[in-house]
């Protein structure tokens, strides 16, 4: 059985964190873990973009927490690693979060999430849906779904806040069956 | 179009460009692959299909700019959009003229890139959507141009565009090769029977019973292997034309029956006896030599008189040598298109060798010269050497007589495939049973 290791990193907020555990678990009928352990963020952290790699995160997560697991444990862990700092890939101006496809490790982040970024007001609720969905929406990317495009799907692709109101927290019929499919890591 | 049918390559000599937009695409769903360098994209292009190329406009060697200009001489159709680090007017003006579907600047808004991706492939589908319309039309109207320059061609086509708009029936007559379906096209789509379609029979490559029920269909249970009842090509063709090839192969019986049909438009199904009409225009062509079969008796002098109302007679391509040239270069655009290849013209050598040539069977044996050349070349050019061997120096010829021609000609093909009646035909590209009585014809043996 597959564990997802959650894992807070930088600044993010326990209690949010908290939020995901149910969710993860009911979506990918796995146990789900609160990990603990230092990600040096500064280290990942573009002064002229004033985000963080997240690219560069996965990598240094890959290369330190899934090399630490025990040999029995390791085929079977994926990390979860949550953030409230703002994440980008080189190439694009922002994303949401960032996962090894058919992997074991992405990382999801709230900063664009808050409804105060976009002159609203704060709306906890809100924002901790939005973040289940980005989480299971990352954790399916590693169990090698790509983005589907039923709107309804929480494998759809988000690149608007707004696209992430719409669309549900769980996979539509044929997610669902991939995911289930024997893995191969 | 699944997305995983969709193929993207990302062309950057950034690796962190190349690895995070595969992945992001990837993600999506796509069939996504990176190249570092122009030439890397260019030999990635030639070995898999791509729908869409994000290309780097700075990189070094060959840039964005002249990648693009190279890729569309492979493809027309693959879309390109064009990376800059910045956006500058001047350079998004070149990409775009040269052909490129957009361009993006560094970094790119997520949301941006998707709608993009999604405009390109909706517009690539529409492209594909026109282009497979487009051969529904050009199969419709026609299949090639009729190219020539040559006095002789201007006065066929002059004579095409006078009996075209009348419903005369119309003899074509000329070597074999020298296109005259294609004039009996042309013929079709100037009339105003063009909206109708225009049906081909080869007269000479069907036994009398087959031919039979070609023309005139048959009712369900006619013959042993009737099991359904068929519509024959003279029903067919009702509001059309008719077009009869190797008219002069046809036995007694048939030559009775389509004589019937032509004059009355009236006729029966094989084993039928309902009395069907049919409204159309009759064109055939024949190279046989009909009025030597009238008066041998193997072919109705009536029926000759009823087919050969309008003459058109196509000189063979020796005879207008001035339009080998263009001919071959229209030949070589159709093949490079077909083939992907990007060959742009001929050596002096091999233009010298293809107008040297007295090319026996004609356009179609040009045509077929060049689709070979166009497959065994691997140059932009086609050189002599890649033309057929036989293409590449005169043979003498026993005898000035174009029958000479056509015999030493058919002898030589039967010796090169050792007498093998199938091979020689197809190379011949005529019908078995035209090839037997041409061997006839011509007397020729074989030489155990």
């Amino acid at each position: 059985m597959k564990a997802i290791r959650l894992l807070p990193i930088g600044n993010a907020e326990i209690g949010i964190v908290r939020e995901l555990i149910y969710p993860l678990q009911k979506a990918f009928r796995a146990d789900i873990v609160l990990a603990r352990g230092n990600v040096p963020l500064q280290r990942f952290y573009d002064p002229d973009r004033g985000q963080y790699n997240s690219t560069s995160i996965l990598q240094y997560i890959h290369d330190t927490f899934i090399a630490r697991e025990p040999a029995d444990t390791r085929r079977n862990a994926t990390y979860l690693a949550i953030t409230c700092s703002d994440l980008f890939i080189p190439i694009l101006t922002y994303v949401f979060g960032e996962a090894e496809l058919n992997g074991q490790v992405a990382v999801a982040s709230y900063y664009r999430l808050q409804n105060e970024l976009y002159g609203l007001p704060p709306n906890r609720p809100v924002l901790i849906r939005r973040l289940i969905k980005e989480s299971i929406h990352e954790v399916g990317h590693t169990f090698g779904l790509v983005h589907c495009l039923s709107q309804a799907c929480v494998m759809h692709a988000s690149t608007y806040v707004e696209d992430i109101d719409l669309k549900g927290e769980e996979f539509c019929v044929e997610c669902e069956r991939l995911m289930r499919r024997p893995m191969t890591i | 179009m699944d997305k995983q049918d969709v193929g993207i390559l990302v062309v950057d000599d950034e690796l962190i460009v190349r690895e995070s937009l595969t992945k992001w695409f990837r993600e999506d769903g796509f069939r996504a692959d990176a190249a570092e360098s122009a030439p890397e994209a260019l030999r990635k292009l030639r070995d898999a299909c791509w729908d869409i190329m994000l290309a780097d406009i700075k990189m070094p060697g060959m840039d964005g700019i002249e990648l693009l200009q190279r890729v569309k001489d492979l493809s027309k159709d693959i879309i390109v959009i064009i990376i800059t680090a910045f956006a500058s007017v001047d350079t998004a003006v070149k990409a775009l003229k040269q052909g490129a579907y957009d361009y993006i600047t560094k970094p790119i808004d997520p949301d941006y890139l998707d709608h993009l991706i999604a405009k390109a492939l909706k517009e690539r589908s529409l492209m594909r959507e026109n282009l497979k319309l487009k051969n529904i039309v050009s199969e419709m109207v026609g299949h090639d141009e009729i190219i020539g320059e040559s006095e002789e061609m201007k006065k066929v086509m002059e004579m095409v565009r006078t009996v075209a708009p009348t419903d005369t029936t119309v003899m074509i007559r000329g070597e074999s090769g020298t296109g005259k379906e294609l004039i009996a096209r042309a013929i079709h789509n100037l009339s105003p029977r063009r909206y109708f379609p225009i049906v081909t029979v080869n007269c000479g490559a069907m036994t009398e019973t087959l031919l039979e029920s070609e023309l005139f269909g048959h009712e369900k249970g006619a013959f042993t292997g009737a099991q359904y009842r068929r519509k024959g090509k003279v029903e067919l063709a009702d509001g059309g034309t008719l077009f009869l090839d190797e008219i002069g192969n046809i036995s007694p019986k048939t030559q009775m029956d389509l004589l019937r049909v032509i004059e009355t438009k009236q006729f029966m199904r094989v084993g039928g006896s309902e009395v069907i009409r049919s409204d159309f225009r009759v064109i055939c062509a024949t190279n046989s030599n009909l009025e030597q079969a009238v008066k041998d008796g193997t072919f109705r002098e009536d029926l000759y008189y009823r087919l050969n109302v309008f003459l058109i007679q196509l000189p063979p391509l020796r005879a207008r040598r001035g339009d080998i040239a263009k001919l071959a270069h229209y030949f070589l655009e159709k093949y490079s298109k077909a083939m992907g290849k990007p060959v742009h013209g001929f050596s002096p050598d091999a233009m010298h060798a293809l107008k040297a040539y007295h090319w026996p069977g004609n356009v179609r044996e040009l045509e077929n010269a060049i689709e070979r050349a166009m497959v065994v070349t691997t140059s932009s050019v086609i050189e002599k050497h890649h033309l057929p061997v036989h293409t590449a120096s005169q043979v003498p010829c026993p005898g000035k007589k174009l029958e000479d021609v056509e015999r030493m000609h058919i002898e030589t093909i039967l010796k090169e495939v050792g007498w093998n009646i199938s091979r020689a035909a197809a190379i011949l590209d005529i019908d078995r049973v035209t090839l037997y009585h041409k061997i006839e014809k011509f007397g020729l043996k074989r030489n155990r």
